[in-house]
């Protein structure tokens, strides 16, 4: 149907006022059931790098709640490597932190890519019978195509990896994506991070790495996935690094060695 | 009229399917169909926003300015879709996880457009409903059927269930690893379409 100039715009601007609006009435209304989703995913994903929960099991909320009562949540300040207990850990949001100028600051130049960096970090330790047997680590940094955010976990000699998990990214389904993949997570327990000197050493390479036990430092390249790999590397080093939970991580071991 | 009501509904389903006659929607039906259920909700989610997009398309026929019908349908289309994805994130997380992008990608999903273009903007909005039920259907026809070839040679499993016991659990069946991978799809899709040939010639094309 032919129509005159006018007619046309002004039938798309109703047209794209009347979708804008469906959009983001379907946005704002469904917000509170996706932010409780996402809460609980990133919980499991802290129970899964912690070891305390399996790859294939299936567990509610109440369930997830239970097993999380073994997770100390602590504020951690990353200039000073303390422990920050000012700063509430129930209601500390590092992801809002992290945007505002009051909180945060211009992170170094670094490879993961990380433009921001927090003045605090939210971190997870692991309580068991004797004390403290862990912590799991915030971490994220740019792979391919998105920052992909997860979780690092280390045993309580502060060295010996316990477990990886990345709760959000948007790598390559079936090449990058496999980082989602149960049995490559598999493959980090077991393996060491830190050299002699403290530096973070360990990294993902391209091929096969060998058993944890003769090859500590390597962990399996994702094959298709360089960039991903390469990125998973360049976040571990970033956060486990000097500028960022290098000075805790140091704090923890001299307090073991005392 | 009644035999015009059923063409619409159930031809797509073997006479004119959307995938194994106008190959269309081919990227989602090889990336969704390693298990049943991501399947079924990719279908249900794609039938959901065909016959709506149908339906829009269809009211306003007679008011889109013929000259940016297609921007016009897009957006519709484009709208459906966020919501869908919006209330998958809300209410299925799980699958929506698995799903991943292919929600989003339903905006490109020729079939929808396809339909848009070629049945809704000239039929009533009744009859455009019908079409993009039908339609649906004849696409999750196929995605079932690869799904469901897929799942249970590929993992020994249906819905996530397992049927047949794996070696590695100490079972007899050793799962066909290739089946898990895109090109297992293709192969599926190309023997169904083949059957459906053979059972329909006139769906042969000349050369």
């Amino acid at each position: 149907m032919q129509r005159n100039a006018l007619y046309t715009i002004l039938f798309a601007t109703a047209v794209c006022i009347v979708c804008a609006i469906v959009v983001s009435s379907a946005a704002v209304s469904l917000k509170p059931a996706q932010d409780i989703n996402a809460a609980l995913e990133k919980q499991r994903n802290v129970l899964l790098a912690a070891g305390l929960l399996e790859a294939d099991e299936k567990v509610d909320a109440a369930e997830a709640q239970r097993r999380f009562e073994n997770i100390r949540m602590v504020v951690v300040n990353l200039e000073t490597g303390e422990e920050n207990p000012d700063i509430d850990a129930a209601s500390f949001d590092q992801v809002r932190a992290a945007k505002d100028p009051e909180t945060s600051s211009v992170a170094p130049a670094n490879r993961a890519l990380v433009q921001r960096l927090p003045d605090n970090v939210l971190v997870y330790k692991v309580l068991g019978d004797d004390g403290v047997e862990g912590v799991v680590l915030p971490v994220q940094g740019y792979g391919l195509w998105s920052t992909m955010y997860g979780f690092f976990a280390l045993e309580s000699d502060w060295d010996t990896v316990r477990g990886i998990t990345f709760y959000q990214h948007g790598e390559t389904p079936g090449l990058g994506g496999e980082i989602d993949n149960p049995k490559w997570k598999a493959r980090w327990p077991g393996r060491k991070t830190f050299s002699e000197d403290g530096e973070p050493k360990i990294r993902v390479i391209k091929g096969l790495a060998g058993p944890p036990a003769e090859d500590p430092y390597h962990v399996d390249g994702l094959s298709g996935a360089t960039l991903t790999s390469n990125g998973v590397t360049n976040l571990l080093h970033f956060w486990l690094g000097e500028e960022a939970l290098g000075p805790y991580l140091a704090k923890l071991s001299q307090g073991r060695a005392i | 009229m009644a035999s015009k009501t059923q063409e619409a509904l159930v031809d797509p389903l073997f006479n004119e399917n959307p995938i194994a006659l106008q190959v269309l929607g081919i990227c989602s039906a090889l990336a969704v169909t390693t298990r049943m259920d991501t399947s079924l909700v990719m279908s249900i989610a794609v039938i959901c926003v065909l016959t709506l997009s149908n339906v829009f398309v269809s009211l306003l026929r007679n008011s889109i300015p013929t000259n940016i019908r297609i921007i016009v349908q897009l957006t519709i289309i484009a709208s459906l879709v966020i919501v869908t994805d919006q209330i998958l994130k809300a209410y299925l997380w799980d699958i929506s996880k698995q799903l991943s992008v292919f929600v989003g990608l339903i905006i490109t999903n020729c079939i929808i457009m396809g339909r848009a273009e070629a049945y809704a903007m000239a039929n009533p909005p009744g009859m455009s409903l019908l079409d993009g039920i039908g339609n649906g259907l004849g696409y999750a026809l196929i995605l079932m059927i690869t799904a469901f070839l897929r799942e249970f040679f590929g993992s020994g499993t249906l819905f996530g269930k397992q049927i047949l016991p794996l070696v590695s659990e100490g079972g007899w069946y050793n799962p066909n690893g290739m089946m898990l991978y895109s090109p297992a799809a293709f192969f599926i899709i190309g023997f169904l379409i083949w059957g459906l040939r053979v059972w329909k010639p006139d769906q042969v094309e000349e050369d």
